[in-house]
């Protein structure tokens, strides 16, 4: 049932509207009031984006399309805008050390912030080709300014204008592969390509090369993976922590309702791609992570593997596999925020330093930290009881069903590999000798490491509510 | 009957303890003097509890019992608790060992005494709730959390190479589990719920049996040690503390065999009877091979610990021997192997302790200084070597004669093993306790204190009764092995049967 019949057109898309105009509100108060406001507009950021995400689950319950179809509100757009929501908020909570620092004080970063996660609620809502295109460039658009936002820091620059030119070619491939489609479907709205696209037709499955190609950049999978880590490095660190969360989820999340509404008559045709793009993020996340001494580094090749991990549950197209993507990315978000938490943290007589050395002993030093820490690394190598295992049970789990055996063979021993570098991490702050005390932790750090570590560490309790809910969302795609 | 869920209780009672010790902060001797009090009140409590269970338990009865089940993780996957025969000689003797472990720690480790402690309780719910879970994944969930303390225990609290010693047991173990991981989730798709009771009673296709029955033997084999993937153990267990060490061969390697007797058996019974000349093959290789190897060793925990290999070769070649008397052996040969070789773990840590080397070559003649200590070690070495009068030698005794009716080679060939076992164990025990005491390091060491007497007694008192008197252990788990015995031939002899009418 759809709502322009009860004559509100605009309703699925309130939250939307309400980020949208609110951004611009806290833009005009910036540009009137000057920099002096960047503290009370990154506190109205949060609170705008914690408002939006009332109004994403204050919804009427089901299915809204509305534009004409090319907009579409179920409970996967909801559980995923949620997440994304929850992740930018985070982020903001995350930078507001970066942000006062006077030298520095750029209110636009909220602002940018605001309008890329405004990007990737259109994303995740889209329900044709050209609002996919317009989500995604919003998004990216906003974020190669923020990894730019250092602007005298020439690392950060380079990771600005590299993001840009590589974000830009997969833009081009995107655009081509969707024109593609066009062309053999002769429409460009998720519904109608799925109806026009039953055989495996030469067109079509190019179109779904170039447009998968372009997604996987979004996602960094491999082999459209290059630019992670000189932009998760070169970045400013809570730009970082956004690029790995919020982002993600939203890439994550059209990569999914693309695969699946889109083309469910011809999964063959591009489960392999997705087959192949998996195992070639896991090696590789696995294995060109072993070798990392900057921990931002060291994280964005834990993303790439991540990313493959989630894409195991994609690759079996069914109900499972969407419902594994789903928590995969949610616990995914949670364990990055901690651990970005405390990479932020990682200061040394108001230095930061990045280096995985730089944890030296951190269990004497600061003990609790360091248990955290130790559990997120526990969990992001899916060691049981933690909150990570759960996340690959249910990937692994659909992988398995749909007969995929040998991609979970791999996927779960690269999963060992990868489990030798979280290790090493946790080695040195707990087998190592101690290096002079880290600073004291910032309260709003703080806050977010607890309650991401206390999820991560106590979701085997009541796991209950996120997987129903995941499981509904999932189903609505079906 | 029962009002309260005891075996939770049991499971998680030392978390809390963990808890209280973390709650009681400081770093000066008080604190540390608290700790240790708290985590060996915590530990003795728990087995006092433990204890409720034996007597309440019902030994003439297979089914499971103190059962304890509550939705969780989804449908067909619960938190279900229970213990039966098989399981609950393992949970004592978890909750037994425990207290032992804080008690010979406590003078030898100083340093962090606080997560110490903690990381021991952790390890026991760990391990507890790993015997007495039937869910997989709950099984799962304990059995690779265990991995966890243990990787601090060795890494932080070891010797010079822990580094290494602690990365390889780490990822060896984690390695074979993803596998069984994956066969238990084929498992969950083939009869809908990952509960164990009614898994025990699914017929599994063939071919998923096969399968399923390599992936389960890639954990446990790798858990058990058996050969040739036991080179993680030596490594772990000379670098490891003493009480780890202790915990590590007396109740961390029994869930290898555990495993075999509560998974691969009753669940893949056909590729179990298929696999079991492989079984066997490397049952008798562990035997002899790493006796062999034991001869040549200069650190005492190193020849130990390939020591424990060769025990282990008994316990796999019984229980897939699949007859009443391989199995009910193979159990008994755990238990009586967790309590001599956890003994003889003690008792290197007691000259550890006052030497700090573990080179056989620095001792000799301690029986002139240590007569005490001399007499107990002579104890666990007799049972190490399987002398009759100890526990050693019912359960070696019992899996041979087990595979004997199985497979003659494999009992002729593994019984030359318990010569090469005698030969070791005789032979560490002259170079250390017998001769003249020349070595002037040696000679004002001292005998055991009371510590050390009330750790290795309670141990002594046990191996001989075992030995002597095995009925109370063989007892426990008579209905249950019975039933499973039972179950396993029933399976085979139809397909048997099949095959001869085609």
């Amino acid at each position: 049932m759809s709502f322009q019949s009860a004559g509100y057109p605009l309703l699925p898309v309130l939250p939307e509207l309400v980020l949208a105009v609110g951004a611009m509100l806290l833009l005009m108060l910036g540009a009137y009031r000057g920099q002096g406001t960047t503290r009370l507009i990154t506190t109205l950021a949060v609170v705008l984006l914690a408002v939006t995400g009332v109004l994403v689950l204050s919804l009427p319950a089901g299915k809204h399309v509305t534009f004409g179809g090319s907009f579409i509100v179920d409970d996967f757009a909801r559980f995923l805008k949620v997440l994304a929501l929850i992740g930018s908020a985070a982020t903001l909570i995350l930078s507001s050390e970066f942000l006062s620092d006077p030298s520095r004080r750029i209110f636009e970063f909220s602002i940018l912030v605001l309008l890329s996660t405004l990007g990737m609620m259109v994303l995740i809502s889209a329900g044709d080709l050209i609002m996919l295109y317009l989500g995604l460039e919003l998004m990216s658009l906003a974020l190669y300014v923020v990894a730019a936002s250092n602007r005298d820091n020439a690392k950060s620059t380079e990771a600005g204008l590299k993001y840009f030119v590589l974000g830009a070619l997969s833009s081009g491939m995107l655009l081509y592969g969707a024109s593609l489609i066009y062309g053999f479907t002769g429409t460009v709205a998720f519904t109608g390509i799925a109806a026009a696209a039953k055989t495996g037709d030469v067109g079509v499955v190019f179109g779904i090369v170039f447009l998968l190609a372009g997604l996987c950049f979004k996602v960094s999978a491999v082999p459209f993976h290059m630019w992670t880590p000189d932009v998760y490095e070169g970045a400013p660190t809570p730009v970082t922590a956004f690029f790995a969360s919020a982002p993600k989820v939203a890439a994550l999340a059209v990569f999914t309702r693309v695969t699946l509404t889109a083309f469910p008559g011809i999964v063959p045709q591009w489960q392999q791609i997705v087959v192949f793009v998996s195992i070639a993020s896991m090696a590789l996340g696995s294995f060109a992570a072993i070798g990392q001494k900057n921990i931002k580094r060291l994280m964005a090749y834990s993303s790439i593997g991540h990313m493959g991990f989630a894409l195991v549950g994609l690759a079996s197209g069914t109900v499972e596999g969407a419902q594994g993507v789903l928590i995969y990315i949610a616990i995914y978000v949670a364990m990055t925020l901690g651990s970005f938490a405390i990479i932020l943290a990682m200061k040394r007589n108001g230095q930061a330093v990045e280096n995985i050395s730089d944890f030296a002993g951190l269990s004497r030093t600061n003990p609790l930290l360091a248990f955290f820490f130790a559990m997120l690394l526990f969990s992001l190598a899916g060691i049981p009881p933690l909150a990570g295992f759960f996340a690959k049970w249910y990937v692994f789990v659909a992988a398995i069903k749909a007969g995929l055996f040998t991609l979970a063979v791999i996927g779960v021993l690269t999963s060992v590999v990868g489990a030798f570098y979280y290790l090493s991490i946790i080695k040195v702050m707990y087998f190592d000798e101690p290096l002079p005390k880290l600073d004291p932790m910032r309260v709003e750090l703080r806050t977010v490491l607890a309650v991401a570590g206390l999820f991560n560490i106590f979701f085997f309790v009541y796991p209950g509510p996120l997987v129903s809910v995941a499981t509904a969302a999932a189903k609505s795609l079906f | 009957m029962i009002t309260w869920p005891i075996l939770s209780v049991v499971t998680f009672l030392p978390v809390i303890g963990a808890l209280v010790i973390y709650l009681n902060r400081g770093e000066d001797e008080a604190a540390r003097r608290n700790s240790r009090w708290i985590a060996l009140w915590t530990t003795l409590v728990t087995f006092a509890i433990s204890l409720i269970l034996v007597w309440r338990f019902d030994p003439s009865s297979a089914d499971f019992q103190f059962v304890e089940k509550t939705s969780w993780l989804a449908t067909g996957i619960t938190y279900h608790m229970g213990v039966d025969g098989i399981s609950l000689p393992f949970v004592i003797l978890t909750t037994a060992l425990m207290p032992f472990c804080i008690i010979a720690s406590w003078r030898s480790v100083t340093s962090r005494v606080r997560e110490y402690m903690m990381a021991f309780l952790l390890l026991e719910t760990l391990l507890v709730g790993t015997f007495s879970a039937l869910d997989l994944v709950l099984f799962y969930l304990f059995f690779e959390g265990g991995l966890i303390p243990m990787f601090l225990i060795i890494g932080i609290w070891g010797g010079p190479r822990r580094v290494y010693a602690s990365f390889k047991f780490f990822l060896y173990t984690l390695l074979g589990s993803v596998l069984m991981l994956l066969a238990i989730m084929a498992l969950y798709w083939n009869a809908g719920t990952t509960d164990i009771p009614t898994l025990m009673h699914t017929a599994v296709p063939r071919g998923l049996q096969t399968w399923a029955w390599l992936a389960f033997f890639a954990s446990f084999a790798v858990k058990m040690p058996m050969w040739p993937v036991h080179t993680w153990l030596p490594d772990a267990h000379v670098e490891a503390p003493t009480a780890g060490s202790v915990v590590l061969a007396a109740i961390l390697l029994k869930l290898g065999g555990y495993g075999f007797l509560r998974f691969s058996l009753p669940m893949f019974p056909l590729a179990s009877h298929d696999f079991a000349p492989l079984i066997f093959s490397l049952s008798v290789i562990a035997i002899i091979y790493t006796s062999l190897v034991a001869l040549m060793q200069d650190d005492i925990k190193k020849l130990i610990a390939y020591s424990s290999v060769a025990h282990m070769g008994f316990v796999t070649m019984g229980i897939f021997a699949g007859t009443m008397q391989g199995v009910a052996g193979g159990v008994f040969q755990m238990v009586s192997h967790g309590i001599v070789s956890g003994a003889l773990f003690l008792c290197v840590g007691i000259v550890y302790d006052r030497m700090h080397t573990r080179e056989i070559a620095a001792y000799g003649g301690l029986v002139n200084r240590m007569p005490l200590y001399a007499l107990v070690f002579m104890v666990f070495t007799m049972a190490n070597v399987g002398l009759p009068g100890t526990s050693g030698f019912v359960g070696e005794f019992m899996t041979l004669l087990g595979t004997y009716k199985v497979s003659l080679p494999t009992a002729v060939i593994a019984t030359l093993g318990v010569i090469l076992s005698a030969a070791y164990a005789l032979w560490l025990y002259r170079k250390v306790v017998f001769g003249a005491l020349t070595k002037p390091s040696l000679a004002s060491i001292k005998d055991l204190t009371f510590r050390e007497c009330l750790t290795l007694f309670p141990l002594v008192a046990l191996t001989i009764l075992f030995g002597v008197y095995p009925k109370p252990v063989l007892d426990m788990s008579a209905a249950s092995v019975q039933q499973l015995v039972n179950n396993y031939n029933t399976a085979v002899t139809a397909v048997k049967a099949a095959a001869l009418l085609q």
